[in-house]
This record gives structure tokens, C-alpha cells and sequence, in this order.
């Protein structure tokens, strides 16, 4: 009688010691991961939320004496014409270039190629993904030659008999969106290339027999099978649309004027060019919280299993 | 039987035009960095020359900005493989409590734009005294890439089998010998995946650097070839391409290489495998 109560409080006592043992290793082997993530992660976040609130500046006394200042910098920006430029230019770029643009594109890529020549079907992936491994400032780089006054698009028109245009002046949005869609089509095509090859090919077949055609079976069968996929990739390429910065600030430094200031742009302006970084923060606060619902909602869109 | 053919020949056609709309812009890069008077538009070189090439690599202001690269780009990347699997270990092998709070945490950071705190981690950089510093641009960049190379880890290490490991334990080895003789080898293709992804993602990254590194003599490549561009772009036109096709190499080149890993296929950057 007496051994067993012994006994079963001993085995508890290594168990649980045991159990610690795992908890120290495991805070051991992460904590590198904490701490840079901690620092460099959480850190920036948290100081958003707060600089949003200051008056600080890269010069003058601000820089030195920080103030709490309250929501002045969000009042001064909803005041601002600036800004509800650039979220009107943030949304035509997102809508066009991200929503729209490389989307569609991406899905009739992936549509069209399935079960072509092997062959063929490899060079065009190709050089679709040559866009998407290109360095954005190369991307940028390219389109500004491309579209140039003296550039392949103007010559191309010349050849066939139309007037050059001058594109990075009167189309400016229209350039930087399709220099966007250039380079990251590739993503949604491989999304979509997955999501498809998912679809069986038996349910394909059942319903041409049945008498649907092309458009009918892409429409009400294979649309609606991919439509998870759709939706993941729809918030990922929005988010990584969200932070574009580079190709923008290379191709038209956010002009001519404010005509593709998009908010990045603007908050780099506001922080680095008119050196009032509490201000750029409120922006950037603003760019992060519509970052934060985005990834919300890509969390609830994937569920995963962990 | 008509119908039929052409309903065959339209997606090729279709796919024609778009794949010559997205090669004209690269092909100038192509063809304008081997001739001698290259011109906005695309044409094809008169004559056929490396001297753009040569004298790119004749400046050492461009070599050195290529150093700078490759040590912020390869410090990150072993940075964040070494991390990234000493943090995968735990969230693989143990039942944590905190495991799952955590791992959507991870889910959640992979998707933020870090374009939205640029601001706040330069004044971060003034605060720690690592402003124009190459050690804290890595350290930043580390951070920034965590996020996914754990996620990408742990899910290359559940499929390692414990059993494997069991054995190594019995043989006296510990588990950290374990981890680093038995699994780490197991997972060379993951980690391999993560390297390219990581090392490719800075190597390209423009925005970072430009804020946090002030001197021009610690400009990485990025950096150095868009200074090149804002001062020469319109100018010389042969030089910019040829630098453009240097820069771009590293990422084509481990772009290739990557795909040998990636047999599996594409599946939304590894993170719907759940």
C-alpha cells in the first residue's frame, strides 16, 4: 500500500521534470528567432503605433525632443489633398494591376496552356517566368526603354503607321500598371497551373458529355472547383501589389505630378524627402493596417491545419 | 471537323502573341548590352561586343557594390536557414502549448508588406546606433525573411521520420547531433529552397538597403545600379543593359537551380500544404 503511494507521485515528479526539460530546449532552440523577431519584426510594428502619434523629424529641434501629439497627424492627413490622391492612385494601381491584370492574365495563361505541346508550353512558361525572376529595378529598367519616346513600342506603331506616344507622360498609370502586371503574372499562372491540375479530368469529361462546351465547362465547372485558389492568390498578390515601391519610385519617381504617387511613394515622400517622419509613419500606418486585415483575411482564407 | 481545328489553333495563337508581348522588353536588354551603340529601341546589334560588359566590371566602385551584395545576401540567407531550423526543431518534434498561437503568428508575418515599416525601422536604426551598418541591414532582412523560412522548415521537417533520429539517440548522439547529423542532411532539399528563396529575395531588394545604408561606398549592387541608371540610364544605354544582365544573373542562375528542389510543384509558396 505504502510503496504505491510513493511510487505514483515519483513517476509524476520525472514526468514533469522531463516535461520541463522539453520546454527549456524548445525556448532554447527558438529563441534566436524570438529575439530577431522581436527586435526587428514586432519592434518596427509597435514603433509604427506609436511614431504615428508624434511630431518626430529626421531635423530641427523635433528631431531631438519627440512629442506626443495626439491624432494631428491623421487630422493633417485627412486634410491633405496628397493623400486622398494617393489612395485613390493606390487603389487604381491595386485594382488594375494586381485584381484585375495579373489575375486574368495568370488564369488564361494557365487555361491555355493546359494539355498543349509539352514543348511549347515550356517556352512560353519560360518567358513568362523570365518577368517574375527579373530584379524589379531591372523590371523597371526595361519598361522605361520599352516605352521611352524613341523606344521598341514607338517604333513598333511607326512601322505600322501610327502616331508615337509619348507613354510615361500621358499614360503614366497605364505604364507602371502594365510594367507590374509584367512581372508578377507568373505567380498567379503557377497558382492557377496548381489549382487546375487539381481538377479531376473525369469531371471535365462528364460534363462535356453531357453537352456542355468549352466555355460552359470553365464557367460552371473549373471556375468553381479553383475558386479557393482564387481567393488565397487574390490576397497575396494584393498584399505584395500593396508594397510595391521600386518599380514605381525607378519608372516615374511617382510622377509626372502625383499621377502614380501611390501611398509607399507618398509615405517615402512625406518621411525621407520632407524629413517629417512622424507624419510618414501615420501614413505607413495607415499602408499597415490595410496590410494586417489583408493577412487576416489570407489566414481565415487558408485553413490550415497546424 | 473545321470547327474543331480551329478551336485548337486559337490558344496557340493566343499564347504566340502574349509570350512575344512579354520576351520584347527583356530581348533589349539582351540585345542592346553586345552593341556598341545600343539605342532605346530594340535592334539588332551591327556589330558584337563585351566592351560594355568589360567596362562595367572595369570599375571597381561596380565590383565592389557586387561584394557588398553577395555578403548582405549570403549572410541573410545563412542566417535565416540556421535560425529558421533551430526554430523548426521544436514546433516539428514537441507538442508545445504555445505552438499553434505561434505558428499562425509566423502564417500572419509571412503576408505582411515590410514596405509599411520602412519608416519606423529607420528610426529603429538611429535608436540601436546601426544606421549605414551592413551587419544591421542583414540582421533586418533576417527578421523580415524568418517568417516563411520557418513555416517552410517545419513542414520540410515533419516529413523527416522520427524513428531515423530514435536510432542516432540510442547511439548515444544528443539532439542537437541528432538535428544536425541526422536531420538537417535528410532536409538538404528544403534547405536548399529556403537558401535560394531567401538569398534571391535581397539580392533583388532595392527599397531596404536604399533606406538603411547611407554611404555610397557600402551600396550594395541594387542600390549601385540604380545610381548608374539615374546618372548614366539615359546616356549609356549598352553599359546599363550589360549591368542589368550581370545583376540578374544570380537570381536566373539559383532560379534554375531551385526547380531541381521544387519537383513537388508550385503550391502557394509551400504554406497551403499546411
Amino acid at each position: 500500500m505504502s510503496t504505491n503511494t510513493v511510487v505514483s507521485p515519483g513517476v509524476t515528479v520525472k514526468q514533469k521534470t522531463k516535461k520541463d526539460h522539453t520546454l527549456l530546449k524548445s525556448v532554447l532552440f527558438l529563441l534566436p528567432a524570438w529575439i530577431l523577431l522581436l527586435i526587428f519584426f514586432v519592434g518596427p510594428i509597435l514603433l509604427t503605433f506609436y511614431f504615428a502619434f508624434t511630431n518626430l523629424s529626421l531635423t530641427g529641434t523635433q528631431a531631438k525632443s519627440v512629442e506626443f501629439i495626439g491624432f494631428q497627424n491623421f487630422l493633417t492627413m485627412f486634410q491633405d489633398p496628397n493623400f486622398r490622391i494617393s489612395v485613390v492612385k493606390t487603389m487604381v494601381f491595386l485594382l488594375l494591376s494586381a485584381v484585375i491584370g495579373q489575375q486574368v492574365l495568370g488564369f488564361i495563361l494557365a487555361v491555355l496552356m493546359k494539355e498543349k505541346n509539352k514543348t511549347f508550353r515550356r517556352i512560353i512558361g519560360i518567358i513568362v517566368l523570365a518577368g517574375w525572376v527579373t530584379p524589379e529595378i531591372v523590371v523597371a529598367f526595361c519598361w522605361v526603354a520599352f516605352l521611352s519616346d524613341n523606344g521598341t513600342l514607338n517604333m513598333i506603331l511607326q512601322q505600322i503607321g501610327l502616331k508615337p506616344v509619348t507613354w510615361m507622360y500621358t499614360f503614366p498609370m497605364v505604364s507602371v500598371v502594365i510594367a507590374n502586371i509584367w512581372h508578377g503574372t507568373a505567380f498567379s499562372m503557377l497558382v492557377f497551373q496548381a489549382a487546375l491540375d487539381d481538377v479531376p479530368k473525369s469531371v471535365e469529361e462528364a460534363a462535356v458529355i453531357d453537352g456542355a462546351n468549352r466555355f460552359q465547362v470553365l464557367f460552371r465547372i473549373v471556375l468553381p472547383m479553383v475558386k479557393g485558389s482564387i481567393v488565397t492568390n487574390m490576397i497575396l498578390v494584393t498584399l505584395q501589389t500593396l508594397g510595391v515601391f521600386t518599380l514605381i519610385f525607378a519608372m516615374t519617381g511617382g510622377g509626372p505630378g502625383t499621377s502614380t504617387q501611390t501611398l509607399p511613394i507618398f509615405m517615402y515622400n512625406q518621411a525621407f524627402v520632407n524629413y517629417q517622419l512622424g507624419y510618414g509613419t501615420a501614413i505607413s500606418l495607415i499602408l499597415l493596417v490595410i496590410g494586417i486585415g489583408a493577412s487576416l483575411i489570407y489566414m481565415r482564407s487558408m485553413k490550415v491545419e497546424i | 471537323m473545321n470547327r474543331y481545328k480551329t478551336e485548337k489553333v486559337v490558344p496557340y495563337v493566343i499564347l504566340t502573341i502574349l509570350g512575344i508581348m512579354f520576351i520584347l522588353p527583356l530581348l533589349w536588354v539582351l540585345f542592346a548590352s553586345f552593341d556598341p551603340n545600343a539605342q532605346q529601341a530594340l535592334k539588332m546589334p551591327s556589330s558584337f561586343t563585351f566592351e560594355n560588359f568589360t567596362s562595367i566590371f572595369a570599375d571597381p566602385a561596380n565590383i565592389r557594390s557586387f561584394g557588398i551584395g553577395l555578403f548582405i545576401s549570403v549572410g541573410q540567407a545563412v542566417l535565416v536557414v540556421l535560425v529558421a531550423i533551430m526554430a523548426a526543431y521544436p514546433l516539428s518534434r514537441y507538442a508545445l502549448k504555445f505552438k499553434k498561437p505561434f505558428m499562425y503568428t509566423i502564417l500572419f508575418m509571412t503576408a505582411l508588406p515590410i514596405t509599411a515599416v520602412m519608416v519606423p525601422v529607420y528610426q529603429l536604426f538611429i535608436y540601436l546606433n546601426m544606421q549605414d551598418s551592413l551587419i544591421g541591414t542583414i540582421l533586418f532582412l533576417t527578421a523580415s525573411g524568418l517568417p516563411y523560412a520557418i513555416w517552410m522548415m517545419k513542414n520540410f521537417m515533419d516529413s523527416v521520420p522520427l524513428e531515423l533520429e530514435e536510432s542516432a539517440w540510442i547511439d548515444g548522439a544528443s539532439v542537437w547531433a541528432g538535428l544536425r547529423r541526422v536531420v538537417a542532411p535528410l532536409m538538404i532539399p528544403g534547405i536548399c529552397t529556403v537558401a535560394i528563396f531567401t538569398f534571391s529575395g535581397s539580392w533583388g531588394n532595392f527599397f531596404v538597403p536604399y533606406i538603411l545604408i547611407q554611404t555610397p561606398d557600402k551600396f550594395p549592387a541594387s542600390v549601385t545600379i540604380f545610381q548608374f541608371f539615374g546618372s548614366f540610364g539615359m546616356i549609356e544605354y549598352g553599359k546599363l543593359a550589360a549591368f542589368s544582365m550581370v545583376y540578374t544573373m544570380p537570381s536566373v542562375i539559383l532560379y534554375i537551380f531551385s526547380q531541381k528542389f521544387m519537383s513537388t510543384g508550385f503550391s502557394l509558396g509551400g504554406a497551403s500544404k499546411g
